[in-house]
């Protein structure tokens, strides 16, 4: 069922470009050969043109004539099946659908005469004469296109009752609905076998849960082997539900509260795809969230944690008064707003005369919005008066801000999503984009269908490995902590196959660099023979995925936390941009190197300077022209040398020369490693003050809580993996009176600095004039354009889609030398097994939000996935409660069997406070940025007695 | 600060800077990583390692390192 509002073109558009004006040949976008062929035709009179391939149907409804339709939607490929959107094309015969037919110059098409009309009512009446006629109870009634084709074609009378049911009966009535799915259901006496949602599934999702079974009148629609929605293999990413003209999949919401009267584009708060909805409302009640057509990141498709796990916004156990307590040991007192600043500020202040001014500090949410996180460093650098901030991107992505910014100049992905529409080979190195980044993988998995082949680096087999019509052309199976030796190898194999983009680093690199990169990975002890021992991987695949990558047209490599949450992972990131370099993979789509950012607004995160050592923009706190910048606005001085990271901050706390946090929206106790020694660090400071939406782990060693609004209760932007900003748009009042910024706001104006904006608009002018890469940014223009890619500013006022196309942001490209060493965390007779951590589609970091949705009936606890060999060695069964030590810790968790791992490596998830999964982690980090080696954990497992 | 951690991350820095065939060159991009990114508690503490009992725990290369740090910082 289409958004509130917005008009369904039947079939999708032509893209940009893409159409050869060569004879047979290859139409590479941006390339004289390929340009867009305008065709000019007529429609009912009305002269149109439109990009040749455009289908007819298309055609008219640009123009505004909405041909009557069912079977086509323009997410889809035409179909044709329905013969409701006949027309008349003079001098042909027949009546073609328009859905099937693409324009063509000179074309006179007419979409209404009496014939027309007299096919499409009798196209109509057979629909309707086998579907059950109770509109007025109907929960599609008012969003349903059956209903609307019907009065349409001017359907008044039906003479027949299909088969052998009678009219206003479906003959599949007595089929039961399938309620499995906790937020749709589907009812096979309403389906009209448009195969809409099959379509949806294969097309846009690429799960192809579902299929036509049965032929003719018994056709109906069938999840997995004949099995319930749930039992299937659906991911309830709900694009079959959008796609359904009828109430047949229909979410529950609707069915429980109607249909929406209004709706507001906003954008999805859990991962860095940052896909755009509507959310459709009742009043202040959102009673539906709807993948937004017009989002350029998600193009109308969303993941079940978007698109339905939004009830934890009203959660019973959303707090909604802010409360204090002296000592961690007492009760919880509420207390008004007013109050509970007081307090903080009081505290802080306390300890800044005591302890000296940098004894405080903050952790920045990548959760929040830009303008929030604008806010909270600012308040740190002039309320608090130092440079301890940090964001919780130092626990994910500190390696790719480090390493690509060494290397190509800045410390941001190079691509938008779609330009994997472009690639020839994709890399998929230590992510799990089905899981993590599902709207992206859906988008990558289309590419793959098209022919474009695909290389999986990670310990694991991952779905992308092998899954419907997705086969890896390798899977690098290496061990963990591994990526750099496998990376370098890679590079052996291009630099010694003479496999280098000469022209591209001669033009683009700096020449010397390069020729110190080139003879360290030539040397033999970078070779994959000589690699082989230490990454587990054969030699002959390393050489094999190297040319596979280094002999494409475009190349492109997409990479997550698998790279980066290691002791080398900004080496890793570095590797990474040498291999794009050395093949030229740089500045044009389909190529490039994206990080696959986490959360919703990491990139924002670091981007608004919420980095110790970086002012907003990744400048320096020691550049003496950006501080006076900023000291001229903020009407402070800011401290020209770095604070302290969050580890160092735990560390400085244990020391006692760091006793006051401001936490907004993070959750250090659950989510960062090594939990003992967080848990100590956070039970010595004097002041924690924690802004949540909910009483975290890290709440329970707060002296002050502050309630955090829900990303529907506030406006702002975030900034997703493509540097893509988007606004984030309030659709309910804060539950607790106040949205985020306000909060930091009264917090600063408690300690004494004055902080007055009337709405984060007036932030974002503030960034916009503080920051050059933003200097182009305001909510006027991101209201007309739909979202901007930073760097946006006089030189590029639309944004920048593309990064590096002329020259690197750096000037010239850089080559690093990336020597492996291998982790120090090492297996050993009483750890033998190594641990690494994931995430599953359902469930989100560590489940604050999802696991108080319906989500927990996918994924309702964390397990450990364990190698048969391994299992069978410790008699551990399916199902078995084991118990997991490392030399950090120890935890127990349900093992489950799989050949997903390979021997001698274990997996989890940390999406359940009771698994401790952080419990077992060390403080291992990476080298450059501090990033914890969450990937890489030498444990023992063994099965606990009476399991 | 645990001066045993600090001298552990310090020599993670030295690590991936040893691999750089200009060793003079390498000693002041550690030296600059230290300034840029560690808190100046920190690096007085780093500091402090040298003349002790640590100094022999650091790398070579990260102890020239944090010697060009010290001379900086008295000139
Ligand atoms: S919800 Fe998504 S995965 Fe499930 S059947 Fe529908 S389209 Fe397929
Ligand atoms: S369930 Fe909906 S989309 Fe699928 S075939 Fe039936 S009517 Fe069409
Ligand atoms: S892919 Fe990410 S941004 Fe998109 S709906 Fe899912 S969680 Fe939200
Ligand atoms: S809409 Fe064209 S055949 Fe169904």
């Amino acid at each position: 069922m289409n958004a509130r509002g917005e008009i369904d073109y039947g079939t999708p558009g032509v893209p940009k470009g893409t159409q050869s004006v060569g004879a047979g040949s290859l139409c590479v976008p941006g390339t004289p050969l390929c340009r867009q062929v305008t065709v000019k035709l007529e429609i009912d009179g009305l002269a149109v043109s439109v990009p040749a391939g455009t289908s007819l149907l298309r055609a008219a409804a640009e123009a505004g004539v909405m041909v009557p339709k069912l079977c086509a939607t323009d997410s889809l490929k035409a179909f044709g099946s329905c013969r409701l959107c006949l027309v008349e094309i003079e001098g042909r015969k027949g009546y073609p659908a328009s859905c099937t037919t693409p324009a063509e110059a000179g074309m006179k098409v007419r979409t209404q005469s009496p014939k027309l009309a007299e096919l499409r009512r009798n196209v109509m009446e057979l629909y309707i004469s086998d579907h059950p006629l109770d509109c007025l109870t109907c929960s599609a009634n008012g969003n349903c296109e059956l209903q609307t084709m019907a009065g349409v074609v001017g359907l008044r009378e039906v003479r027949y009752g299909a088969g052998e049911a009678s009219l206003g009966e479906n003959h599949f009535t007595d089929v039961v609905r399938d309620e499995s799915n906790p937020y749709f259901s589907f009812d096979p006496g309403k389906c009209i076998v448009c195969n809409r949602c099959v379509r949806a599934c294969e097309e846009q999702q690429g799960t192809f849960a579902l299929t036509i079974s049965g032929r003719g009148f018994d056709s109906r629609v069938t999840a997995g082997q004949d099995e319930s929605f749930m039992d299937s293999e659906c991911v309830s990413c709900g694009a079959c539900v959008n796609a359904c003209p009828t109430a047949t999949l229909m979410e529950k919401t609707i069915i429980d509260k109607g249909q929406a009267e209004h709706s507001v584009t906003t954008t999805c708060a859990y991962c860095g795809v940052g896909c755009g909805f509507r959310a459709e409302m009742q009043g202040t009640e959102v009673v539906r969230m709807v993948p937004w057509k017009d989002g350029r990141a998600n193009e109308g498709h969303a993941c079940v944690k978007g698109r339905f796990a939004w009830g934890y916004a009203t959660h019973p156990d959303r707090i909604t008064k802010p409360m204090i307590r002296a000592k961690i040991g007492d009760p919880w007192r509420e207390v008004p707003w007013d109050d509970a600043l007081a307090y903080a500020a009081s505290e802080f202040r306390r300890i800044q005369a005591r302890h000296g001014r940098n004894a405080v500090g903050a952790i920045v949410s990548s959760r929040c919005t830009n303008e929030e996180d604008y806010l909270v460093q600012k308040l740190v650098r002039t309320a608090f008066g130092n440079n301890n901030v940090d964001t919780c991107a130092r626990v994910c992505h500190s390696p790719t801000g480090y390493g690509l910014k060494q290397t190509l100049g800045e410390s941001a992905g190079t691509q938008t999503f779609k330009s994997v529409e472009q690639a020839d080979v994709i890399v998929v190195i230590g992510a799990n984009p089905s899981d993590g980044h599902p709207v992206f993988a859906s988008r990558l998995k289309r590419r793959v269908r098209e022919g474009a082949q695909l290389v999986v680096i990670d310990p694991r087999e991952i779905d992308l490995v092998s899954s419907p019509h997705i086969k890896a052309a390798h899977h690098l199976k290496l061990k963990p902590g591994t990526n750099v030796a496998v990376l370098s190898a890679m590079a052996h194999v291009i630099v010694t196959e003479g496999r280098v983009d000469s022209a591209f680093v001669a033009e683009r690199c700096e020449a010397r660099a390069f020729a110190e990169w080139r003879e360290f990975v030539a040397r033999p002890a970078n070779s994959p023979e000589a690699l082989e021992a230490a990454s587990g991987v054969p030699a002959a695949d390393v050489r094999a995925a190297a040319r596979l990558y280094a002999g494409a047209g475009n190349a492109a490599i997409y990479y997550g936390l698998g790279v980066t949450e290691h002791s080398q992972g900004s080496t890793a990131v570095i590797a990474i941009a040498n291999l794009a370099m050395a093949t030229g993979n740089v500045g044009r789509e389909g190529v490039g190197v994206n990080p696959l950012r986490g959360q919703n607004n990491v990139q924002g995160s670091c981007d608004m300077g919420s980095f110790p050592h970086e002012l907003p923009g990744y400048r320096h706190v020691s550049d003496t022209l950006t501080r006076e910048m900023f000291e001229r606005d903020w009407g402070v001085e800011i401290q020209p040398e770095p604070g302290l990271r969050i580890p160092n901050m735990l560390d400085a706390a244990l020391d006692g020369s760091f006793l006051g946090l401001y936490c907004q929206g993070e959750d250090p106790a659950q989510s960062d490693p090594n939990t003992h020694h967080v848990v100590a660090a956070l039970s010595a400071m004097e002041c924690v003050v924690v802004q949540d939406l909910f009483l975290n782990e890290t709440a329970k060693y707060a002296h002050v809580f502050l309630p955090g609004a829900s990303f529907l209760e506030k406006d702002g932007t975030f900034t997703n993996a493509e540097r893509r900003i988007s606004r984030v748009r309030g659709v309910m009042p804060p539950l607790a009176g106040m949205a985020d910024w306000e909060v930091t706001m009264a917090l600063a104006n408690a300690l004494g600095y004055a902080m007055h904006y009337e709405h984060p608009s007036r932030i974002m002018d503030e960034i916009a004039r503080l920051t050059p890469t933003f200097a182009g940014v305001s909510y006027d223009k991101l209201e007309r354009a739909g979202s901007l890619q930073w760097p946006c500013n006089e030189a590029a006022p639309e944004g920048t889609p593309t990064m590096h196309v002329d020259e690197f942001v750096r000037g010239k490209g850089r080559f690093l030398i990336t020597q492996y060493v291998p982790t120090d965390e090492k297996v050993t007779r009483r750890f033998p097994l190594l641990l690494t951590t994931g995430r599953v589609l359902s469930q989100y970091n560590v489940g604050a939000q999802t696991r108080r949705t319906a989500n927990t009936d996918f994924y309702g606890a964390d397990l450990l996935e364990i190698h048969p060999h391994d299992a069978e060695e410790r008699g551990i069964r399916d199902g078995d409660r084991v118990g997991i030590e490392s030399r950090a810790g120890s935890t127990t968790l349900p093992a489950t069997i799989t050949e997903r791992v390979q021997p001698g490596v274990v997996y989890t998830t940390f999406h359940f406070p009771e698994s401790g999964a952080n419990v077992i982690t060390t403080d291992n980090s990476d080298w450059a940025t501090n990033c914890p080696e969450y990937k890489v954990t030498a444990v023992q497992v063994s099965r606990l007695s009476g399991a | 600060m645990n001066p045993d951690t600090l001298i552990r991350m310090a020599n993670q820095i030295g690590t991936f800077f040893e691999a750089m065939p200009d060793r003079e060159q390498a000693v002041k991009d550690v030296a600059s990583h230290l300034r840029r990114t560690w808190d100046p508690r920190m690096r007085t503490q780093l500091l402090s390692t040298l003349g002790g009992a640590g100094e022999a725990k650091l790398k070579p290369l990260v102890r020239d390192a944090v010697i060009a740090l010290r001379q900086a910082d008295s000139a």
